[in-house]
């Protein structure tokens, strides 16, 4: 590697840095206004480019490619804006979980609906006209289009900057993210301000996306991943902060063309390919700025964490009346094997469904009682999974072993994760937790050598008489009742306790002498340790494991279970992983656009059903004794 | 010998001297008030003897043990109880339970993972929740208590550690004034019973005058006056402090650039 290589990998980094800057500013920009996070907001971009290479060929030309790209900035701005009107408005006032997952929908409805206009194909647009060539730059050619994006960035960077300086329009957003209270009470027109502040930023992820046309194919896994790298810029440069966000675009960018730039390395006689770690170094700079400068480097303290869910009722043990109804559910379950013998799918459902059970109750066991919401709790169960496939595949040890290794290697992670967790709250904890459950995913993906890479792992068949649908059945569910009523057993213990008394106030807990850091931290490796079992269980269900099965996307699946039985019961997580596992497995499969459907559901939960299907039941029950 | 004393405190929020080279002590079962217009920096200093901030320079003696800078739960640990301003509980236990986890705290029990939290310490709970006069509403969930039953509950809550010294920072704020009466007998009975010493702020003149031993006064970050109820209310810089005689003023003007 020479230094002019460095050098013109460092410029074409300035060139990535002003993709990342045109979808992380808007995403900042909103949260500072409206302390959403938009979640769509890679959608939007994914979008942009979508729309802009359907000008770009359907009407062709100059005025198709640029006058393409201002339309579609124009459009994904409308499109913000119908976002805004008819779905925040109504969540405004709900817990920050609920906005993420309702945004989290828009990301699955907006992906099918790409997904069913333009179809799966990868679509690359033509050249830009009058940028089609390259510049002689260090002996090497650099397109002339790289170079004008690299100018791009910091020119919107200006324009936004004087903006938010010198107009009206901008001093309201200003003062609205220091104190949007403050603004609504001078009378100003939130709803008119919050609409517009969206549509601008819809509109600079739209412009971003469309101006990558002439670089990048459009395809269908960009709105996660420009998601997730949004984020990062965002949490990185320091929330709202629009100076910030282009400064850690830059360095972000930069990391990952130096990786590039240094290639294969020889360290102490093992190569070393640096251009497969893009993606964890990405993580890792997140990751420690988070720890040095918690609210990022140009970022300010958020104000106090909004609580305005409705308070829980007292834990009570468990009545007889549900004990006999949990007696009644495990001896049916234990009956199913018989039932099982005319339909061998029903093992496998059974399977399917207790694994979701035990990933969802340890994930409650956080987020409910714990008051963490973890946006990665499918790292523990990819810790798991792997730990046990590795195991067996390097080792060849027996599958007790693995098993038994299983929770333990997800345990080694939580404690790891957990430590740095648990110093954050609110956003910041989601997506520190998103962005350690990425670290996982990608070491995972690019350590092709030792975890297959995207094949996985395969072959890793559970031993007689395990290999029997019915008897791996009923090791499932041995191990999901022991998940199941040991966490519960915790809740209920001083442990629970103390865990509850820092949620509900973490300056009186301090004040009678509870640590709640630590209790917090090992709560999140208790709740990681469970969840690896489900991983170890899973990769023996299914034979195998691989990267797309520990992706965010799990870790999302896991917070609708949570939601649907309802974060504020104990047995919500299992009846919410049953009925998501039950319906993920047979009418969710049954169509292509799945994702869709799963979105409808989410937003259908969160914007009727905002205590799930236990917390409603037991609403009417309540209402009905009460007029009784 | 004192429970409590401090010597030298002092703490700036960037050029302000919130808390400006402030001394005292706190005798044992002493009812010692605190008190002072708003700004004169008592919840800076009530802060930093309870260790949510850690003073600039200055020491904070619990005995002969120095707890300037120490965490909250340390020093709670070490025999100092508390009650905030604005009460409240943990909302989604009942109110026995909210007890019981301050005995859990203090019998080292957080970490057990096994045995249920409700039966224990129970009946030493119900006891502290008699002695308040809570006893009827035990099970209840405690986010459904009026604000002067929440008072209370704080207040057994603050008795669970068996304290040396109680620190209460406006413990009748927002109360009404015959409840306000009622609370703060209550808490002399129970410390005067026990020999706790107390510190508290408190905003009512009434509450101060009739039932602190004795009185300490800030202002602007310093302590101008440290005597009985009698003493105070004769100190005449106490009285310019709060009823003003224009001289605070003229000083102003004095050192300004006005002729």
């Amino acid at each position: 590697m020479t230094l002019d290589s460095l050098l013109f990998q460092a410029i074409n980094g300035l060139s990535s840095a002003s993709g990342l800057f045109f979808i992380a500013v808007g995403l900042s920009l909103i949260f500072g206004v409206t302390r959403i996070i938009n979640l769509a907001h890679g959608s939007l971009y994914m979008m942009g480019t979508y729309i802009a290479y359907s000008f770009a060929t359907k009407i062709g030309g100059v005025i198709g490619f640029w006058g393409g790209i201002l339309a579609t900035a124009i459009i994904v701005g409308c499109i913000g804006a119908l976002i805004e009107i008819l779905l925040l408005r109504r969540i405004y006032r709900a817990p920050e979980l609920f906005q993420l997952l309702a945004t989290f929908a828009l990301v699955l409805v907006f992906n099918d609906m790409t997904h069913w206009i333009w179809g799966s194909e990868d679509l690359l647009g033509p050249r830009a006209p009058g940028l089609a060539g390259s510049v002689e730059l260090l002996g090497r050619r650099l397109p002339s289009y790289d170079l004008f994006l690299a100018l791009a960035g910091p020119v919107v960077l200006l324009i936004l900057h004087f903006t938010l300086k010198l107009t009206r329009f901008g001093r309201l957003i200003r003062a609205a993210t220091q104190d949007r209270e403050m603004v609504g009470a001078l009378g100003v027109n939130q709803a008119v301000l919050f609409t517009s502040v969206f549509a601008l930023g819809a509109a600079l992820a739209g412009l971003g996306g469309a101006l990558q046309v002439a670089r990048e194919p459009a395809t269908l896994a960009t709105d996660l991943i420009a998601l997730g790298d949004a984020f990062v810029v965002v949490v990185v440069g320091g929330m709202g902060s629009i100076t910030g966000a282009y400064l850690a675009a830059v360095i972000i960018a930069e990391v990952k063309a130096l990786c590039i730039g240094i290639g294969v390395v020889n360290l102490g006689g093992i190569s070393v390919n640096f251009s497969k770690f893009t993606l964890v170094a990405e993580f890792l700079v997140m990751a420690i700025v988070l720890i040095v400068r918690p609210y990022g480097l140009l970022g300010k303290p958020q104000g106090a964490v909004r609580s305005i869910a409705e308070p829980e009722e007292p834990i009570r043990a468990a009545t007889p009346m549900l004990k006999l109804l949990a007696a009644v559910v495990l001896g049916l379950l234990l009956f199913l094997p018989v039932l099982a013998q005319s339909s061998p799918y029903l093992m496998i459902l059974g399977i399917d469904v207790l694994i979701a059970v035990i990933f969802a109750t340890s994930l409650h066991f956080i987020m409910g009682p714990g008051g963490m919401h973890s946006f990665g709790h499918a790292a523990y169960f990819g810790l798991g999974a792997y730990g046990a496939a590795l195991l067996v595949k390097w080792l060849a040890v027996p599958m007790g072993f693995a098993l038994a290794a299983a929770p333990l290697v997800a345990l080694a992670g939580a404690l790891l994760f957990g430590w740095f967790a648990v110093r954050l709250s609110g956003v910041y904890l989601a997506m520190l937790t998103l962005a350690f459950a990425q670290i996982v995913w990608a070491a995972v993906f690019q350590w092709e050598g030792f975890t297959g890479g995207s094949n996985g792992v395969i072959g890793v068949w559970p031993k007689p008489p395990f290999n029997q649908g019915w008897a791996f059945f009923l090791l499932t569910l041995a191990l999901a009742t022991v998940a199941v009523l040991v966490l519960r057993r915790v809740l209920f213990a001083p442990f629970g306790y103390a865990m509850r008394a820092g949620r509900d106030s973490p300056l009186r807990a301090e004040a009678i002498g509870i640590d709640v850091k630590r209790i917090h931290w090992l709560a999140f490796a208790i709740a990681g340790c469970i969840c690896g079992v489900a991983g170890g269980l899973f990769a023996f269900a299914k034979g195998s494991i691989s990267p797309e099965s520990i992706h965010v996307g799990r870790s999302i699946d896991g917070l609708v279970m949570v939601l649907l039985g309802g974060i504020q019961t104990l047995t919500g997580p299992i009846v919410g992983a049953s009925v998501f596992a039950l319906l993920q497995d047979t009418i969710m499969r049954q169509t292509e656009y799945w994702r869709a459907l799963l979105g409808a559901v989410i937003l259908v939960l969160v914007l009727a059903f905002p205590s799930g299907i236990v917390g409603a039941f037991s609403n009417l029950w309540r209402r009905w004794r009460g007029a009784s | 010998m004192s429970v409590l004393a401090v010597r030298q405190l002092s703490k700036a929020f960037g050029g302000v001297r919130a808390v400006n080279d402030v001394s005292f002590a706190i005798g044992a079962g002493e009812f010692l008030a605190m008190i002072g217009p708003n700004g004169a920096g008592k919840s800076t200093c009530f802060n930093m003897i309870n260790g949510q901030l850690a003073p600039d320079s200055g020491a904070i003696l619990l005995g002969d043990r120095n707890i300037a800078g120490m965490a909250p739960r340390a020093i709670w640990r070490l025999g100092v109880g508390r009650t905030f301003q604005v009460a409240a509980t943990f909302a989604s236990m009942t109110v026995v339970e909210n007890v019981q986890m301050a005995l859990l705290s203090y019998a080292g029990d957080l970490y057990r993972l096994w045995r249920p939290a409700a039966a224990l310490h129970r009946a030493r709970a119900l006891e502290l929740l008699a002695q308040v006069g809570m006893q009827d509403a035990a099970d209840r969930p405690s986010r459904e208590l009026a604000y002067g039953d929440v008072k209370r509950v704080e207040l057994a809550i603050a008795l669970a550690n068996e304290p040396r010294l109680l620190l209460m920072d406006e413990p009748t704020a927002g109360m009404a004034p015959r409840e306000r009466n009622d609370l703060i007998k209550l808490v002399k009975q129970l410390v005067l019973e026990r020999g706790i010493s107390v510190l508290f702020t408190e905003h009512s003149m009434d509450v101060v005058f009739s039932f602190a031993d004795r009185i300490i006064v800030l202002a602007r970050g310093r302590l101008i006056a440290d005597g009985n109820a009698a003493a105070i209310r004769e100190n005449t810089q106490v009285r310019e402090v709060y009823f003003g005689t224009g001289k605070t003023f003229a000083d102003g003007t004095s050192q300004g650039a006005a002729p």
